[in-house]
């Protein structure tokens, strides 16, 4: 590497940085430490503690982790558990494995059908979050719901989607919602694969699926993990789930960041509340820095 | 190893007929090039012999097999591209691997087959890298092991000597030779050079807008092309034109300045062949051409035009009319720059083709 002479000197330069620095500061840094602070208080909505939160150092947290009734549902243990659910099946399974699947279905191919289907997967990717909800709703409906329609039709008995299978329901909704974002990218770290690497693979002798697992595969490896790691993100996060069962039935379906909310915003807890935030803060952090270290190790590997 | 057969094969890609109505043997064992300008199929051509693309209309025979609707992994051929199209993420030795391990080959059998094709071709001490630490020299033998480890019956190789530097070339192109000699595997190569098609082949097909002009050996194609693009393709520089009419009374050629050539011993012939006054391309290669101290009956008067020292020979371009000649010469003292010159063309050698292009004699 040859030393640059820098463009601006160093005061200018950091003059330049200076309201970026402001913004991230008072929007995102201050708000943090501030969501810590709260986090080993008690501090509530009503009553005498809105007034005068005392400091209770890790009370807040130690709650959270409370064993004794830990997977009970409506507790953090519960919350955490269908997260990790939601996550695994709608975004690693769900996400990253149908919008891989469509990606290849269709590399290398024109046509309306893929036209049709990139557009039909684009739209559930872009229409707003409420929505989206209320379509989903309308869909799995007990008595009015489309799929029960479709099935009573085709002789199948109706099935109350959302009492009955509320965590599955949310996993397929965020897995319809999501699948697009990973298509995209897989279709576009495809479209960058020189076409004689597959054809080398069939020339060699290796059958389709084959070469997809030694060839394909390793080659958008750091693609891969890029989608991964920011859909476990976005998943994890989300709270849209919170539109169609509310986290219900007795909390079957809710997931930590539903949970936050409820004792956030429902509870008025806003200690408790800020405790999971931090938990949830720390998840997030842990997951960028495995995700950070995996990409500089392939970096560093070509 | 096999025979390769292609019968009528067709390949249209919308409007455009990519390669048309091909039809072509080649023996076990042979060493054959296709050679032609980019865009005329040859590509094509060798990508249907592969299988990787469907011929539009016709059959391809492996041996005696068909294998018109095979797909490249039931073909049983090896094939080096032009990027050479090794993977990035794994090492030489899985990369040349590769062939086995999809045909679930033992480990230690990948290994040993391997490590004893890398040492024919001299890259036993690279199997522990990487495609992107080897030179551009050694990836294309990386590409040519891969082909190698499991003897196919045919070789295909798509202008694989076309990103190495000049020198690399001439080195991989007779390495390529030996090892096709000494392996005696029946072997497809396309490329746009003609000096790679003339060195290494047995048999070159000349192409040219999807149609196959001419199959025979090197020398035939250069010393009796069947027409005037296959002329002007081979040879370098390629073979003079000049346009000029006979005149059957007088037994001369006649160019479009006036001068006249005597036909001398050929009269007869071209007389059988030619209409009188008929236009006609006289065609003679630049190493035929003599300068000659004077007029007479069979020197052109020219202007030298360019001269470029080779080191064996001089290459010497001369001026007549608007047509300009190449003579390759072996003088110590080759002429200079705008001098008036005489140029003897020996009517012996020139072949005359019709003004459509086709070789008359």
């Amino acid at each position: 590497m040859t030393q640059r002479r820098p463009i601006l000197s160093m005061p200018v330069g950091l003059l330049f940085l200076l309201p970026a620095m402001v913004f991230v500061a008072v929007f995102l840094v201050f708000p943090s430490l501030w969501v810590l602070w709260i986090s080993l208080t008690n501090q509530t909505l009503t009553g005498e503690a809105a007034l005068r939160p005392r400091f209770v150092g890790l009370a807040n947290f130690r709650a959270l982790f409370d064993f004794e009734n830990w997977m009970v549902r409506g507790y953090f243990g519960n919350a955490l558990r269908n997260s990790v659910l939601f996550v695994i099946g709608s975004a690693l399974i769900g996400q990253a494995g149908l919008g891989l699947a469509i990606a290849w279905a269709f590399y290398r191919r024109r046509g309306i059908w893929r036209e049709l289907i990139y557009t039909l997967a684009i739209l559930a990717w872009i229409i707003p979050d409420v929505v989206v909800a209320f379509m989903w709703v309308a869909y799995l409906d007990r008595d009015q719901g489309t799929l029960n329609a479709i099935l009573s039709a085709l002789g199948m008995g109706r099935v109350d989607w959302l009492i009955e299978q509320p965590l599955l329901s949310i996993i397929i909704f965020n897995t319809w919602r999501g699948a697009a974002f990973s298509m995209l990218l897989f279709s576009s770290a495809l479209a960058t694969l020189p076409p004689s690497y597959l054809e080398a693979a069939a020339v060699a002798g290796a059958r389709p699926w084959q070469a997809f697992r030694d060839i394909i595969l390793p080659s958008i490896r750091s693609h891969i993990i890029t989608d991964l790691v920011l859909i476990t993100l976005w998943t994890f996060n989300t709270f849209t789930p919170y539109l169609i069962t509310a986290g219900g039935p007795t909390f079957r379906s809710e997931v930590v960041s539903i949970y936050t909310f409820r004792i956030a915003f429902q509870h008025f807890e806003f200690g408790r509340g800020a405790a999971v935030a931090v938990v949830m803060m720390l998840i997030n952090l842990a997951l960028a820095l495995v995700y950070l270290s995996t990409l500089r190790r392939e970096a560093r590997a070509r | 190893m096999a025979r390769i057969r292609l019968e009528g094969v067709t390949k249209v890609f919308g409007a455009v007929v990519a390669v048309d109505d091909l039809t072509l043997t080649i023996e076990d064992g042979e060493f054959f090039a296709l050679l032609g300008p980019s865009g005329c199929g040859k590509t094509t051509t060798l990508r249907m012999v592969a299988g990787l693309e469907r011929p539009t209309r016709g059959r391809i025979f492996i041996g005696e097999r068909d294998v018109t609707d095979l797909p490249p992994q039931a073909r049983d051929i090896a094939m080096v591209f032009q990027d050479y199209a090794l993977y990035p993420h794994m090492t030489i030795m899985e990369n040349i691997g590769y062939p086995l391990k999809v045909r679930r080959y033992a480990r230690s059998e990948i290994h040993r087959r391997v490590r004893e094709v890398a040492e024919v071709l001299q890259i036993a001490d690279l199997l522990d890298r990487r495609p992107g630490q080897l030179s551009g020299g050694q990836q294309q033998r990386a590409a040519v092991a891969r082909a190698l480890v499991y003897p196919p019956q045919a070789f295909l190789f798509d202008e694989p000597l076309s990103n190495l530097d000049a020198k690399l070339r001439l080195e991989a192109r007779s390495f390529l030779k030996h090892l096709q000699k000494s392996l005696g595997i029946t072997t497809i190569y396309v490329t746009h050079d003609q000096a790679e098609a003339m060195a290494l082949a047995d048999r070159i097909g000349v192409m040219d807008r999807g149609r196959l002009l001419q199959v025979g050996s090197p020398i035939e194609i250069y010393r009796r092309p069947r027409n005037t693009f296959v002329a002007t393709f081979i040879g370098s520089p390629p073979m003079n034109l000049l346009r000029c009419r006979f005149q059957q009374a007088e037994a001369v050629l006649v160019l479009g300045d006036g001068q006249a050539l005597a036909l001398g011993e050929r009269a007869e012939a071209l007389r059988r062949a030619f209409r009188d006054g008929e236009p006609l391309w006289l065609g003679i290669r630049p190493e035929h051409l003599a300068l000659a101290e004077g007029p007479g009956p069979t020197h052109l008067a020219a202007r030298v035009y360019a001269v470029e020292p080779l080191g064996v020979e001089t290459l010497v371009t001369v001026q007549v009319d608007a047509e300009r000649i190449a003579l390759r010469l072996s003088v110590d003292e080759p002429p200079v720059l705008r001098e008036q010159v005489w140029v003897r063309v020996p009517m012996e050698r020139a072949l005359f083709f019709r003004e459509g292009g086709e070789l008359a004699l």
